[in-house]
């Protein structure tokens, strides 16, 4: 009789922990779920703000880089001299690797028409350093930026080149609006 | 005819507004006279929301496989399979990223900052496992989570550890809990993923230090099993509250436990509670062990105060983890550094036309929030330890061999060794 009262109250302990336990759990689960969106987030690199520091390059789990340097043909001038392409002080306007800035190579400079050049950025090469952004963006228009690419990032939890980035230019956004491409250049002077 | 008018005219409006615009473009877009025809640029979409919720479908599943396999089928082949493909999938395949101990780290942000949008997917990581917990037992840990199926195939000559050690390394993962949410909450960091031993092993990428980190853990491992779960894995410690009051637990023997004790060497995780002998049980014993539980009882608020404190004064301490107050800090003793062009922070910061008392206000509030974070962090670090003190003087009843409901990893590994059979 008495071994009984025992169980029965050892019984009732574990049933009460476990009703309390699930109910906090109910409670934290609601609680949460009205701060929770169905959307999927995805990180992005917001080129307006990027500074071109380099650390894309150094500091995202994926080697390399997962941030690749985008080419927003609308907004190229397709100059000869390239801020991009070129290292300040070229000895000449033609591919040699000493006067590339492009520590991969991964920018493809072809002729179009007198005087124009078309410059493609070779993802598999880019390593998403950001020096031909910063060129571009010192001597040119600016077509050049670095965005995070989809299909290469592991969408972490948190992103390894969002907590370094000294310009905050990284945040999380809804994966409808994954990626900010430079348009056309209304929209840098309204940002 | 007037509203087609006012179109016209805001149409033009608006093209002289773009051109104008335009013609501040440095380099203006050529016109090509050669035919060429302008590439865009490409914007690969990222892995789709379906795919997530395919995650939670494949979690889901393999929850259910595992508790399954754990009380009703009770089999170990049966779990290492499925830890193999939990290891596969989760592990390698998605790279150890969507992962409920993670997951912790966002539900806390998503408490302490409003404009923190918590994935729907992320909160399923995090309740499904404690929910099966509450039911079923921690069969998560045995089958379900990537970080102990690595750990837990690697389990080769496991070596018994005294129970005062345990019971001295069974605090660490409330620290590391603590200390993932104070960072979490307070947007600063999310430590349990930087500091994951095995993700890098998962994507087979890694700064150098944190795979040698993980090898580390794995030869560890070999001899004190699943290092990882027992010392640090903050998820643990709910899954622990939970599943001590699971409903319906893995038990060793299917039927009456004959107390043979077969079983007692066969579990890696000293997770065997071993009957207590009743003679041992003197009055005066009891006595004095009640006398040290009351006093060790009245001693918790104390502990809790003490924690508090502490942490609390730590937190000027504890706050630089955070960039921003860091950079406040180090712009206030070392103003010398501004002059430091190699300091990409400081440079970025003082290009950036933020004005320096506005980084200051920002600091001073984060840095506020860890000396209310160190309160409540300190104040629970305590009640866990005062707990734990208290607990070495409870009196236990036990009688048969049965799993530590709250420390079992459900892995089923004592349940062959048990020769008692089922009941036809």
């Amino acid at each position: 009789m008495a071994e009984n009262k025992k169980l029965d109250r050892r019984d009732f302990i574990q049933k009460g922990a476990r009703i309390t336990l699930g109910a906090s759990l109910a409670g934290i689960g609601i609680a949460a779920a009205t701060k929770a969106s169905a959307e999927k987030y995805v990180w992005q690199i917001d080129p307006f703000k990027c500074t071109q520091c380099g650390r894309c390059a150094t500091d995202c789990v994926k080697n390399p880089s997962a941030v690749k340097c985008v080419h927003a043909y609308d907004l190229c001038g397709y100059c000869d001299l390239c801020g991009g392409y070129f290292k300040p002080g070229a000895n000449k306007l033609e591919t040699g690797a000493e006067n590339q800035l492009c520590p991969t190579a991964a920018i493809e400079r072809r002729f179009i028409e007198e005087p124009y050049f078309e410059f493609i950025i070779d993802e598999e090469l880019c390593i998403g350093c950001g020096k031909c952004v910063k060129g571009c963006g010192a001597f040119g228009n600016g077509s050049l930026h670095l965005q995070i690419r989809h299909d290469l990032c592991d969408n972490c939890n948190e992103c390894a080149i969002a907590r370094v980035c000294p310009s905050d230019a990284i945040s999380r956004i809804p994966a409808s609006q994954a990626y900010i491409i430079k348009g056309n250049f209304t929209e840098t002077q309204e940002s | 005819m007037k509203k087609i008018l006012s179109r016209i005219f805001l149409l033009l409006l608006f093209s002289f507004v773009f051109f104008a615009a335009q013609s501040q473009q440095r380099f203006p877009k050529p016109e090509f006279e050669s035919g060429y025809e302008q590439p865009t640029p490409t914007t690969p979409e990222p892995r789709s929301a379906g795919m997530e919720w395919a995650d939670v479908f494949v979690l889901l599943a393999v929850l259910s496989m595992a508790s399954w396999l754990a009380i009703k089928k009770r089999s170990r082949k049966g779990m290492i399979w499925l830890s193999l493909f939990t290891l596969i999938y989760f592990g390698f395949y998605r790279e150890g990223c969507i992962c409920s101990i993670g997951s912790i780290q966002n539900v806390a942000l998503a408490f302490f900052d409003s404009g923190y949008k918590l994935s729907l997917t992320v909160l399923a990581f995090f309740l499904l496992p404690l929910i099966f917990a509450l039911f079923f037992g921690r069969t998560f840990c045995a089958g379900a989570c990537p970080l102990g199926a690595i750990q837990d195939l690697i389990v080769i000559n496991p070596v018994s550890i005294p129970s005062w050690v345990r019971k001295t390394l069974d605090f660490f993962p409330y620290v590391y809990l603590g200390f993932a949410i104070l960072f979490a909450a307070t947007g600063t960091d999310f430590i349990i993923c930087r500091y994951d031993p095995f993700v890098g092993i998962f994507r087979m990428n890694a700064p150098y230090i944190m795979i040698l980190l993980g090898v580390a853990f794995l030869f560890l491992g070999m001899f004190f099993a699943r290092p990882y779960c027992r010392v640090f894995c903050p998820y643990g410690v709910l899954l622990n509250w939970m599943s001590k009051f699971s409903k319906w637990h893995m038990t060793i023997s299917p039927a009456e436990c004959i107390k043979c004790k077969l079983c007692e060497p066969s579990c890696p995780f000293d997770a065997i509670e071993i009957p207590v002998n009743e003679k041992e049980r003197t009055e005066s014993s009891v006595r004095k062990n009640l006398k040290r539980f009351s006093f060790y009882l009245v001693l918790i608020p104390v502990w809790i105060l003490a924690g508090g404190f502490a942490l609390s004064k730590a937190h000027v301490f504890l706050s630089r983890a955070n960039p921003t107050v860091y950079l406040a800090e180090i712009l206030i003793t070392h103003p010398e550094l501004k002059t430091d062009t190699e300091n990409l922070d400081i440079q970025t910061f003082l290009e950036s036309g933020k004005s320096m008392q506005e980084l200051v206000e920002e600091a001073t509030l984060i840095r506020n929030k860890f000396r209310r974070g160190g309160w409540y962090l300190g104040g629970f670090l305590g009640l866990v330890l005062g707990i734990m003190i208290m607990n070495q003087f409870t009196m236990r009843k036990q009688e048969i061999y049965e799993p530590h409901k709250g420390n079992c990893f459900s892995c089923a590994r004592c349940i062959d060794y048990c020769p008692v059979e089922k009941k036809k």
